[in-house]
């Protein structure tokens, strides 16, 4: 058994299963509430108290596919590339949006961190909440936050905000299928898109281009927004 | 020998954009530059969608179990946030409604402007 733990691709092999009856699990239940990313976490940490593997031992096995992180976040451009072309005549109040949106959540999450008296590893941590999990994990490890804290309020917020994007739309009387489009994508990147999909194709396809943009455009002004802190 | 193609393509974008991420002074992560340089490719024509689309779907289908082993990692963390779970909820719960409600409403103005005024 002690052997057996020691395999450098069972942590992986683990991973795909737990990740794998994750989807399976949301899919039975259709809630974004089952997120697979959650689920799976779940099951990985029972699986590492019940057999007694190392969570090192766990995170050295996962080096061997963490590699690919980068190459799959730069297929993000193939979907946007395409949304782009769809989107043309909207681009100016999409981008308009997305600006919007991914600025003023920056300050939010910065001042609000700020009265609270975060410390840096925190603040930095919560600062890419709204973005794909894709950029906002590298950026918070960039700016020395805890990629595991990122990942978890990113899930979450994709969770939020796609149970009460409907409600959210009607709150903010936010009418205009593009509008909503780069409302879930911006403040709800992935998770919310899926939900998006539901609603209509071109929300779906808005959201989808959204999150790209609002993730791209955190990137560029992260670095900036780290020297105030 | 199409996959194999289309990897060679996009792991070239993928050392592009190490490339650049070690020559630009910037803590801008390296796959931001690799994929607006594959979207600016796109766009120019240099590189056609059938030349990236298979292998790119597959790759961006795998990218959320690769937030697994991060996530997991929270167990380490904790100490140092369980003492703040309600104040970052909070954080979490007010930002997200408020992003999602000033994006769509900056959005909704540039679409009804463009409507009624021509």
């Amino acid at each position: 058994m002690a052997e057996l733990l020691s395999v450098g691709i069972l942590p992986v092999v683990v991973t795909l299963i737990a990740f794998r009856l994750g989807q399976l699990l949301q899919q039975k239940f259709k809630t974004p509430l089952l997120n697979p990313i959650l689920t799976a976490m779940l099951l990985v940490l029972g699986f590492l108290f019940l057999t007694g593997m190392d969570i090192g031992t766990y995170q050295t096995g996962m080096k061997n596919i963490s590699w690919l992180m980068t190459p799959a976040t730069v297929c993000l451009a193939i979907p946007m590339y395409a949304q782009f072309q769809a989107l043309r005549k909207n681009l100016k109040a999409i981008a308009a949006g997305i600006a919007a949106g991914t600025v003023s959540c920056l300050i939010m999450v910065f001042c609000l961190c700020a009265v609270l008296q975060f410390d840096r590893s925190l603040t930095v941590s919560l600062l890419p909440k709204s973005i794909t999990s894709a950029i906002g994990v590298v950026l918070s490890e960039m700016g020395g936050g805890m990629p595991s804290l990122t990942t978890a309020s990113i899930v979450l917020t994709g969770i939020f905000a796609s149970i009460l994007g409907t409600g959210f739309c009607r709150l903010f009387r936010i009418t205009h299928p593009v509008a909503q489009g780069v409302a879930f994508g911006t403040a709800g990147h992935v998770i919310a898109t899926a939900r998006a999909n539901e609603l209509s194709p071109l929300i779906g396809a808005v959201s989808s281009l959204s999150l790209v943009v609002a993730g791209l455009l955190t990137a560029v002004i992260f670095p900036f927004v780290l020297t105030f802190l | 020998m199409k996959y194999l193609n289309q990897l060679c393509v996009i792991l070239g974008f993928t050392l592009a954009g190490e490339a650049l991420q070690r020559l630009v002074p910037l803590p801008i992560p390296a796959s931001v530059y690799g994929l607006a340089l594959l979207f600016l490719a796109l766009c120019a024509g240099l590189v056609k969608v059938e030349q990236v689309k298979e292998t790119g779907a597959f790759l961006a289908g795998i990218l959320a179990i690769l937030f697994v082993a991060p996530a997991v990692g929270i167990v380490e963390h904790w100490a140092l946030i369980s003492p703040h779970l309600f104040s970052i909820g909070l954080i979490l719960a007010a930002t997200t409604c408020l992003t999602f409600g000033i994006s769509g409403r900056v959005a909704q103005r540039f679409l009804k402007g463009g409507e009624d005024h021509g």
